[in-house]
């Protein structure tokens, strides 16, 4: 794609239709032939990973739609059908459910290691972006695909998610009842639901050609940050990351299948199996795990509109981070005090998560009596939550700009192959530089 | 015209030459398309709002006296529920009194029920807040309380406690009969 094709056409057939459509010149570039820093690691399987879950979604989805009926009094008995009557119809609704779960948990870590090793830093500003614009697509497609199902969850769940956009002030009760196609989450807002659900994902796999396109620009960043200098840093795609992120791949699968088929409902919530009824909503109602950290902010803030916007601000940060960070060295191996940040950033994300699945008002630490501050008790999630999402916000606003102004970074390395060439006595016994060469 | 020299009278189609009429055309059938596209795009945003047959289904009538003293009665209303509440003397007078206490959206009890009627609260039962359905007898106010975030309402629906910034929503509706009412 960036102008260093190496594939020459062998057969007849092949010149023919290289200048016709060079579409296998196109895949050897970017799936075979492509340069790549040759000292990935595992933390750099999950972009394959994440593609391998976007096919099974899209596939599972196609085939539960065949049997889905998208309407009031059909859509929980039909379903229900699919568990029960249709063939392997509970093999493939438990991997569409979970495969969810799973794309969730393959996001966060692939956006993890993406900041801390700075791979969102110039020249892959547009990457990181439209890798956001993937993120809100999968939130938007999940909180959809979650109603279909029209149990109790389903139905609350959108009632309260549709009703923060009441919260925008003029504007906010017109743009519920035109969400809603009535006064209420009712059969129309459950057929357009429908309706984006099924499209989304083939928006998602657009925005994710435009990902790799955009990443096949400047090449993968790698974990110690430095750009790559010479043929020397690179290996070839295939067979290298092929396998090593196949490897990744079967490694995942397992603890896919281990959610499919040995615990196919414990992401889920016991109250989703209860038809909906819009009379009675659930006693503890939470959204579904991966939305949880989000949910802590929004019920952090006391006032309605400040939480609905502290959520959407929470995701407005991720967008800008490539221009609030101020640090010229991409990785954090070479940043130790923007490390020690981080993991605490991930540990803020992870008690938010936490707090999102409480009450707001239980005690963090049972039988611990403090006092009241402002409006509840000091030792309730809510205030955990407040205190983690003012970390959460710090990071990016406030850590991350000032720390790459004032830290010390150790000595960045020449180049990647810098490290192991210029300390043999160090490096195992029959390293190269270019093992790709051998044999 | 044999004679004509090249150049002499030249192709007034050749761009920069006419330029008054070609842009004409350029901003005329621009505007055209983009006009179009406007005017389309107000059907395709319009389609999501509620249909005919929902505005159709917008109003009911509801027979009061399926409602005892001190009990709440939930119907459908608009895909809502509606809370048709029969109020208690003790519960009227807790309500009135507290007409001057510090609320967050302050509403004598007199504005939330016809008059007269002040037994007889017609309310739409959703919370303010985020629209879950609060439980009735709830909350230290012995009104509603949410379930989902913790709003507290007294009983005469006003928001006393929580998250929510508003009082349950009075609908409009009118006493049919004293035992009848039409809600919408």
């Amino acid at each position: 794609m960036s102008g260093h094709s190496t594939y020459e056409p062998k057969t007849g057939f092949e010149r023919w239709l290289d200048q016709r459509l060079p579409l296998i010149r196109f895949a050897q570039d970017t799936m075979v032939g492509f340069p790549t820093p040759k000292n990935l690691n595992y933390w750099w399987t999950f972009g394959g990973i994440l593609a391998m879950m976007l096919v099974f979604q899209i596939v599972t989805g196609i085939i539960l739609a065949m049997h889905y009926v998208a309407h009031v009094d059909y859509a929980f008995a039909s379903v229900e059908r699919i568990m029960r009557d249709v063939n392997y119809g509970w093999l493939i609704r438990y991997m569409h459910a979970n495969g969810a779960s799973m794309f969730f948990i393959a996001v966060y870590i692939h956006i993890f290691r993406n900041i801390y090793y700075g791979s969102f830093k110039a020249p892959r500003e547009v990457l990181w972006l439209l890798g956001c614009v993937i993120y809100l697509l999968m939130m938007a497609t999940a909180f959809m695909g979650y109603v279909l199902p029209w149990g109790q969850m389903s139905f609350h769940g959108a009632v309260v998610i549709t009703n923060l956009l009441g919260a925008l002030p003029v504007v906010g009760d017109a743009i519920t009842t035109w969400l809603w196609g009535g006064f209420a989450v009712d059969n129309p807002t459950l057929n357009r639901f429908f309706s984006l659900h099924y499209l989304l994902p083939f928006m998602i796999a657009g925005v994710v050609a435009l990902h790799i396109w955009a990443l096949h620009v400047p090449g993968n960043n790698n974990p110690l940050g430095v750009n790559v200098k010479s043929k020397e840093d690179t290996v070839p795609f295939h067979p290298y990351y092929t396998v090593k992120d196949g490897f990744a791949m079967g490694v995942f699968l397992l603890l896919f299948a281990y959610f499919v088929f040995y615990n196919p409902n414990i992401l889920g919530h016991a109250d989703n199996y209860i038809p909906a009824n819009p009379l009675v909503t659930p006693a503890h109602i939470v959204p579904e795990w991966y939305f949880l950290p989000f949910y802590a902010i929004l019920r952090a803030v006391p006032n309605k509109l400040g939480g609905v916007l502290a959520m959407f601000g929470a995701i407005g940060c991720m967008f800008v981070l490539p221009w609030l960070d101020t640090s010229k060295v991409r990785s954090m191996r070479f940043r130790p005090t923007a490390r020690l940040y981080f993991l605490i950033f991930v540990l803020a994300c992870l008690v938010l998560g936490l707090c999102g699945a409480k009450l707001p008002d239980d005690p963090v630490i049972p039988g611990l009596t403090s006092f009241t501050l402002v409006d509840s008790d000091l030792n309730s999630y809510v205030w955990l939550s407040r205190i983690a999402a003012l970390y959460y916000f710090a990071y990016f606003l406030v850590i991350t700009p000032i720390l790459g102004l004032t830290e010390t970074p150790l000595p960045v390395p020449e180049s990647i192959s810098a490290p192991v060439l210029s300390h043999p006595a160090t490096s195992p016994a029959g390293a190269v530089a270019s093992p790709e060469k051998r044999g | 015209m044999a004679d004509t020299q090249v150049g002499a009278h030249p192709d007034p189609h050749v761009s920069g030459e006419d330029p008054s009429r070609r842009d004409f055309i350029h901003i005329a059938a621009g505007a055209a398309a983009v006009g179009a596209v406007a005017a389309l795009a107000w059907p395709f945003i319009d389609q999501m709002n509620p249909a005919g047959d929902t505005l159709a289904l917008a109003s009911i009538e509801f027979d009061l006296s399926k409602v005892a003293q001190g009990q709440q009665v939930t119907v459908k209303w608009r895909g809502k529920p509606l809370f048709v509440r029969n109020r208690t003397e003790k519960e009227i007078a807790e309500a009135v009194k507290d007409d001057h206490a510090d609320m967050r959206d302050p509403e004598p009890d007199g504005a939330r029920h016809k008059p007269g009627k002040a037994q007889w609260l017609v309310l739409i039962g959703t919370c303010t807040h985020l629209g879950c359905v609060p439980t009735f007898g709830g909350g230290e106010y012995g009104g509603w309380f949410c379930p989902c975030h913790g709003s507290v309402y007294d009983t005469s629906g006003r928001i006393r406690k929580g998250p929510a910034p508003k009082n349950l929503v009075v609908p409009d509706y009118a006493f049919l009969s004293d035992t009848k009412i039409k809600v919408g």
